[in-house]
């Protein structure tokens, strides 16, 4: 082959591929729909609580505290949307990036440009986590806004009763956004691993979103105890932690380590599928 | 079948025992593919050959249970970084994102290719555009997209970049009259510049009128391959007369030891097969034996005749 013949491979490449990897998933109606619906939740949280404060101890965690500092309007957002709401948009999302692509034939055009399966692989995850970030920030921000539109922003009373500044309520309620978006890479990576499997996107979605609902049941079953921790389900709502005074680094590196377990496994099985994967569609 | 010397002759596709299984059936049986270098192959078989399977191969979407690959002379999967970005593709008919416009499909799969250059993507795109004909229907969302629209920006796809190989499946499925004419004339053009095109059809009389060399698929295995002329002639040419003296004919052309004489008496013609004899010989005998001759001609059994006696699909016109 003569000097000629070679196709240099163009600086900033990947970078290229990532924009087009994220303008693919944030240019799609649905997924603009899907972020839409997310931040509908808060509101509506918000405006319930204003019209008919609940007794105290009733709904999920901080909602009796919610009419007291807006802030809490978060942390209950995402408290509710973090079982089904946000699960479902990132199910959808993940589930759909390798094997709707698939379903339509582009994959295969993909592959042949060559794009690189593994390249292409870390490109969609990445384009996903993006997506999970935009989308918790999404829920986080609505509820911020109607909290603060509602209830007003005060400094925080944490869970031991000390008050911090409002910045300080600000930066943990920060902590709490990267904490939940770092929570929920387990879930991606299961996501992208079914993805890999089908060439039916609808599938990779129904089976992902189901399988974090049975894992979320299972969590609810006492009787399974300890061995309820190894669930990737289980510390999505720890992220209350960033409500103590002191910021228990402990616990959040274990959720830090059992989440990059389930990435490091699950991303493995979804490389392994794939690089080696005969397309057909 | 001709064997090309490797060192000597630069190859398009070469491939040698390939061989692929689906559980028990074998799709893909032994193909050995010698495409020439600048050469328009056909890839011809009925459906459900391997043609297509064949072809995933060739790009390495599917992996081969036997056999090897080469394209422009290096070995496919093993250099298909290098490889790929010098063949374009259209397998198994276009595919694009429904929502988006031609334009931006296009855009995302030149995004996508590490060696496009960024700067004369637009460029590039427009040309592609222009080449095909498409460049009124580029802000149209592909899902409106008639399927000769469709087909149209597929191949507009393939020559996003210059290439040295195209591998085109059924490129003209969809098209109208006029659209199947300019495809032909767009891979006859791309050939004259030195790229190299394999094309699979079903449309016989076409490949006929632009391919150089054939290569027929039946049941998984590769039964024909070779130079257009190479692979028509291993089928005699036939003579077919129009006269009203047909028992007089017939005794002439079975004197001139002509086999398979046929009498056709409600149309008025005769026709053997030729064997070795020129035709204006024939015509002398027949003048001689004051036989009437109305027309007389040599048919050249066209690709299709060929096609259907090696494949056994449809009328079996061979036996």
């Amino acid at each position: 082959m003569s000097q000629a013949d070679l196709r240099p491979v163009r600086r900033g490449s990947f970078g290229r591929l990532l924009r087009s990897e994220l303008a693919l998933v944030f240019r799609r109606r649905r997924n603009q729909a899907l972020l839409v619906v997310l931040a509908g939740p808060p509101v509506l949280i918000g405006v319930a609580v204003k019209v008919s404060a609940p007794p105290p101890g009733a709904g999920p965690d901080f909602l009796g505290q919610v009419t007291g500092n807006g802030l809490f309007l978060v942390y209950t957002a995402l408290t509710v949307c973090l079982p089904l709401f946000l699960p479902l948009a990132i199910g959808v999302v993940a589930g759909d990036s390798v094997a709707g692509e698939a379903n339509i034939g582009t994959l295969r055009y993909l592959l042949t440009l060559p794009v690189g399966r593994g390249r292409l692989l870390v490109v969609k995850s990445m384009a996903v986590v993006v997506f999970a970030a935009v989308a918790i920030l999404v829920v986080a921000v609505s509820g911020l806004i109607a909290g603060a539109i509602l209830f007003g922003i005060h400094p925080l009373t944490l869970l031991s009763g000390d008050t911090v500044s409002v910045g300080s309520g600000l930066l943990r309620t920060g902590g709490v956004i990267l904490y939940v978006t770092f929570a929920l890479s387990g879930l991606i990576a299961l996501g992208l691993f079914i993805s890999t499997l089908t060439e039916v996107p609808i599938a990779a979605m129904a089976a992902t979103v189901a399988i974090t609902i049975i894992v979320e049941v299972l969590d609810a079953v006492p009787q399974l105890g300890g061995s309820r921790k190894w669930l990737f389900t289980h510390d999505w709502l720890s992220f209350g932690e960033f409500l103590r005074l002191q910021v228990n680094a402990g616990t959040l590196l274990s959720t830090s380590a059992l989440q990059l377990l389930y990435v490091a496994v699950l991303g493995s099985l979804a490389w392994a599928r794939f690089t080696t994967k005969d397309i057909t569609s | 079948m001709t064997t090309v010397s490797e060192s000597a002759v630069r190859t398009g596709v070469t491939t040698v025992g390939l061989t692929r299984r689906f559980g028990t059936q074998v799709a893909v049986n032994d193909v050995g593919l010698a495409v020439p270098r600048g050469a328009i192959y056909g890839f011809l078989g009925p459906n459900g050959s391997g043609k297509t399977t064949t072809i995933r191969m060739l790009l390495g979407l599917i992996t081969p249970h036997a056999g090897s690959i080469r394209l422009l002379d290096q070995p496919m999967p093993g250099a298909a970084g290098v490889i790929l970005p010098r063949v374009g593709a259209l397998i198994e008919g276009p595919a694009f994102h429904p929502y988006l416009s031609g334009l931006d499909n296009l855009r995302r799969l030149d995004a996508c290719d590490r060696s496009a250059d960024p700067d004369t993507r637009a460029l590039r795109i427009a040309e592609a555009i222009d080449r095909v004909g498409l460049a009124a229907a580029t802000r149209k969302r592909y899902r409106q997209y008639s399927l000769g629209m469709k087909q149209r920006l597929g191949i507009a796809a393939a020559l996003l970049q210059p290439r040295d190989l195209l591998i085109l499946d059924e490129p003209t499925n969809g098209l109208d009259p006029q659209g199947t004419r300019e495809v032909r004339h767009l891979i006859q053009q791309l050939a004259a510049n030195g790229t190299t095109v394999l094309v699979s059809s079903h449309l016989l009389a076409e490949v006929e009128q632009i391919a150089t060399h054939v290569g027929i698929m039946s049941a998984g295995r590769l039964i024909a391959q070779g130079t257009l002329g190479e692979v028509l002639a291993d089928t005699e040419p036939t003579v077919r007369l129009e006269t009203s003296d047909l028992a007089t004919a017939r005794g002439v052309l079975a004197q001139l030891g002509l086999t398979q004489v046929l009498i056709d008496s409600s149309r008025a013609v005769v026709s053997a097969r030729l064997g070795g004899l020129a035709v204006a010989d024939v015509n002398r005998a027949l003048v001689l034996a004051d036989v009437r001759v109305r027309a007389i001609t040599e048919v050249r059994p066209a690709l299709e005749d060929l096609f259907v006696s090696l494949t056994g699909e449809g009328f079996d016109v061979a036996s």
